[in-house]
């Protein structure tokens, strides 16, 4: 059998990456950087988030403040959402598009202040994100600051995260942490973001430091109880909670309305935004395909790229897919027309050359229990 | 830790163990270890034909997909059928209760082509650096 190639050549390392290895981390290339993909076992690890507490260092993920009176202004013309609706200590999800539509990225924005905000972008795009918002901050009175290499970024998912944090980076910070609200605190003389989102389906906090204060973060919490956890488990528990990964469900040839994203764009503010005129007569003239959650109705694994059938014939491509821990079963999600959008249709996917019956199911494929 | 010195391996990290005109066939503890969680493996059935060094079926981690070449040619004349249920023997226990095929050989020479386990340790040991 052929195993892969995972050495990592000329990558950029985290300022956790020794930590990574004194852990017995796996690492692996990701998108240009060397990242862990498992420390004790995939689905280990994915049990540890989905049951007590697990940590991800995310730093490869691009960050960068826009501070100035103009910054609100500015993030709402390159986001589909209307982030002048933002609050202090208020975040919201979008996408940025082009004037055609296409997804060139999907962020996060957090509002520290009413002229500072924190915006977080795929590692893979962090580049082209760069650029973009280079080239448009420069009609507004605000300016862009890359934080990308000065401070780490660490995900704590899981249901015992926040009493774990709480222990950690201080009980009253991390309480009055609602929902997708941030904040900022001072852990060991160094100003400490934190955000009550993640990537898992699990509650949780991101937390954002300097680099300096990286190590010390994570050791903490590790004496906390806090499981390591590489991308493997993250690219499992993001699929069971449906979470779009950009590069596989998404790209520039996608619309934020065909991957169900509809909720992110925002247009009856009238505000102009990049890709605004194309998303309007989109709406109107609705997708000719959809991005639907699969479920495998047998064994066998459906991946990202496997054609997936209906009575014989190609009706899309699956986008991601894998093993389910928490179900024991193969799922993904894959664009299809319209007319097999469906909850309950019958579907097959062609696993290299071979047929496996699925089931287009309602997203997300798990959602976490209310906990008293 | 040493690989079991009774087997003959390949460079694609299958293994296979003789006793008499019959060999098992499975995959090697460094391969399990490299694939991590093992959920699904596809095994050919009984009285199927397989071939020195072609696929003869797959093998599924959490993260990846790979493929099973046989370590020597024959007939098929058991494959594991616990694995179905239980895939993660291969995990727990590559040499032992993780076996995937029983083959009867037909070309019992093509043994002598395959690796010894020092052949084969300093093989990965190459890999890993």
């Amino acid at each position: 059998m052929s195993l892969e190639d995972a050495r990592a050549g000329t990558l950029r390392h985290t300022p956790l990456i020794d930590e990574h290895r004194r852990l017995g981390a796996r690492m692996v290339p990701f998108a240009g950087w060397a990242m862990p993909v498992q420390y004790a076992g995939i689905v280990e690890e994915h049990r540890a988030v989905r049951q007590r507490s697990g940590m991800f260092d995310v730093s490869h993920m691009g960050r960068f403040e826009v501070h100035g009176p103009e910054a609100a202004r500015f993030l709402r013309y390159i986001s589909t959402w209307d982030m002048t609706r933002l609050a202090t200590g208020e975040g919201h999800y979008s996408a940025v598009c082009r004037e055609d539509a296409g997804i060139l990225d999907d962020i996060y924005v957090f509002c520290l202040e009413a002229d500072r905000y924190l915006v977080v972008v795929n590692a893979s795009n962090a580049e082209k994100m760069r650029k973009w918002m280079e080239r448009h901050v420069s009609a507004f009175n605000a300016r862009l600051v890359d934080r990308h290499a000065s401070t780490v970024m660490i995900a704590v998912q899981g249901p015992q995260s926040l009493e774990l944090l709480a222990g950690v980076i201080g009980r009253d910070f991390v309480a009055a942490l609602k929902p997708r609200r941030c904040g900022e605190t001072e852990w060991r003389g160094r100003t400490l973001f934190a955000s009550r989102t993640g990537y898992t389906g699990e509650d949780g906090l991101e937390l954002v430091i300097d680099a300096g204060a990286a190590p010390d973060v994570w050791q903490a919490l590790l004496d906390a109880g806090v499981q390591p956890c590489g991308l493997g488990a993250r690219d499992t528990l993001r699929l069971e909670a449906a979470l779009l990964l950009y590069g596989n469900d998404m790209d520039e040839d996608t619309n934020p309305l065909e991957v169900g994203l509809d909720w992110v764009v925002t247009t009856d503010d009238g505000a102009d935004f990049l890709g605004r005129d194309a998303l309007v007569h989109v709406k109107e003239a609705g997708s000719s395909r959809q991005l639907v959650c699969l479920k495998a109705a047998d064994r066998g694994i459906m991946r990202p790229g496997c054609p997936i059938l209906s009575s014989g014939r190609e009706a899309g491509k699956v986008t991601s897919g894998g093993y389910s821990p928490t179900l024991s079963v193969s799922i993904g999600m894959g664009f299809v027309p319209e007319e097999f959008g469906t909850e309950g249709t019958q579907l097959t996917v062609d696993v290299r050359g071979k047929p496996l019956d699925v089931q287009v199911v309602p997203r997300p494929f798990y959602k976490r229990p209310k906990r008293a | 830790m040493p690989s079991p010195p009774d087997l003959k391996y390949t460079k694609e990290h299958e293994w296979v163990r003789m006793e008499g005109d019959t060999g098992t066939v499975g995959i090697t503890d460094y391969a399990q270890d490299q694939l991590g969680d093992i959920v699904f493996v596809d095994l050919p059935s009984a009285g199927t034909t397989v071939s020195q060094m072609q696929k003869f079926g797959e093998i599924e981690s959490v993260k990846a997909v790979s493929e099973l070449f046989s370590p020597v040619s024959g007939e098929v004349s058991e494959m594991n059928t616990t694995l179905a249920d239980q895939p993660e023997l291969v995990n727990d226990s590559p040499y032992g209760e993780g076996w995937m095929l029983r083959v009867r050989l037909s070309e019992p020479s093509e043994i002598d082509r395959l690796l010894t386990a020092q052949d084969y340790d300093e093989f990965t040991a190459q890999e890993d650096s």
